[in-house]
């Protein structure tokens, strides 16, 4: 249980770099006693509990290269590596292509949280409850990783290893988010189960897609040590016809992969009890906006 | 290693401010203890109270989950810099018309919270007004008025 307390945060050297380079610079001499900063209200809440004592801080904020915006090629949108929580919920391409994202962010904390975070920061906090993720892992985002050496693409699915952790390496940074527009017609919807409405962890959160072709995908967060995407390419979850006792057999079979835990938020035969739920609310959800689809 | 303090410019309430900040401060404990300006409140201390709101380059924050050299080159408004001449402003008058202050702890982040809100958005909804105001609590449970002066400020009533 965390106390409540209003003692100052670790002492700290702070660094605000103003390119890559010298950003890495600082990665490469302190290692593992460095922390990077992008919105911060997930970092400055360690900080205060001491979670995290490092030596030095690295400010994202002024390196030139680093973008705070999102930018469109012909396939995806490229997410900058600064860009806020309310820019993703605002931005009409994101509304356009990826709905259910923009509909997550704008569940996360609380305005005052969302006008600071940043959604790659989001990811890296590594959260396994992280209200973005479920979102991103449906949609197939890859977040682009830069180090002085080299830079490389990892599938969001790859990218957490457990609670915190993630397999960005000590020296690099995420320099952007891609989301790949899909290629065919799909439908996605975003429930999240809380102990109240307003500026809470998610208990649990389940984000579905759903292809015209009839392919299915779920991704579960707070329900393992990482958030978890699964698919099933049968097609036979969006059989309108489809028996309900079957649906629910189906639908168990890919909540195996789920290990919910008991924990100050919900116990973990309520949180199995409610992903099975939520599961088929979402998927009827999105069968339901993809008809409404077909139909316009 | 001694943590050398960082040097910050920020526009505070329209006026120009340089100084020293310790690394580890953030911005609340800046505009507290260093320009004594401490109509910003501190409570929670981790983002979920919403009595140190502050509006900095236009935007609603958390000034606890802030570190003041983050600051550096930005504008910020508090509390005290709602009013104008001596005179306070539109929403602020509606709190009091409205009695929805209380205790009065949470008001300055609470105004800060609304005042952000009707920025972006004029006229809100008493939905919206919730959804705006979902990151400030009110220990007194004064929510009802606090929603009803906001409301009331949207239409004009003060003007």
């Amino acid at each position: 249980m965390e106390t409540l307390q209003t003692s100052s945060l670790t002492r700290f050297i702070y660094a605000r770099p103003g390119t890559l380079d010298e950003a890495f610079q600082l990665l490469e001499d302190h290692g593992p006693q460095a922390c990077l900063l992008a919105g911060g209200t997930d970092l400055i809440v360690q900080l205060r509990a001491r979670k995290l004592t490092p030596r030095i801080v690295i400010d994202l904020k002024k390196i030139d290269s680093l973008r705070r915006d999102i930018t469109e090629t012909q396939s995806l949108l490229r997410i900058g590596a600064l860009t806020l929580l309310s820019n993703i919920i605002d931005d009409p391409r994101v509304n356009r292509h990826f709905p259910v994202l923009a509909q997550a962010a704008a569940t996360v904390g609380s305005v005052q949280i969302r006008n600071r975070a940043t959604l790659p920061g989001n990811i890296c906090n590594a959260s396994p409850a992280a209200d973005t993720v479920p979102a991103l892992l449906v949609h197939q985002a890859i977040v682009n990783l830069s180090s002085r050496t080299a830079e490389r693409a990892v599938p969001l699915k790859d990218f957490f290893v457990g609670p915190g952790k993630t397999v960005r390496r000590a020296g690099e940074i995420v320099s952007s988010i891609d989301l790949p527009v899909p290629e065919e017609r799909v439908a996605a919807s975003f429930a999240r189960l809380t102990r109240r409405r307003g500026v809470d962890l998610a208990s649990i959160n389940v984000c579905c897609l759903v292809s015209a072709a009839g392919l299915i995908r779920f991704a579960f967060g707070a329900v393992g040590p990482r958030p978890i995407l699964v698919e099933d390419g049968s097609g036979r979850l969006a059989d309108p016809a489809m028996d309900a006792r079957e649906k629910e057999r189906l639908l168990l079979g890919l909540l195996e992969q789920t290990s919910p835990i008991s924990d100050v938020r919900a116990g973990k035969e309520y949180r199995s009890a409610m992903l099975l739920v939520l599961s088929l609310r979402v998927l009827q959800e999105a069968l339901d906006i993809l008809r409404a689809q077909r139909r316009e | 290693m001694p943590a050398r303090t960082v040097s910050v410019t920020m526009t505070v309430n329209g006026r120009v401010r340089t100084l020293e900040v310790q690394p580890h401060h953030t911005l609340l404990q800046c505009l507290r203890e260093q320009l004594e300006l401490t109509g910003t409140k501190e409570c929670c201390s981790m983002g979920e109270c919403g009595a140190c709101t502050v509006i900095v380059d236009g935007r609603s924050v958390n000034s606890c989950l802030m570190l003041a050299a983050e600051a550096d080159g930005c504008t910020v408004t508090t509390i005290e810099g709602l009013a104008q001449d001596g005179r306070l402003n539109a929403l602020q008058e509606s709190f009091l018309e409205a009695g929805a202050v209380q205790c009065g702890f949470c008001i300055p982040g609470m105004v800060m919270a609304a005042q952000d809100l009707l920025n972006h958005n004029p006229h809100p909804t008493v939905e919206q007004i919730k959804e705006g105001l979902a990151g400030n609590l009110c220990r007194c449970g004064g929510y009802a008025r606090i929603i009803e002066a906001v409301h009331a400020a949207s239409r004009g009533k003060m003007e």
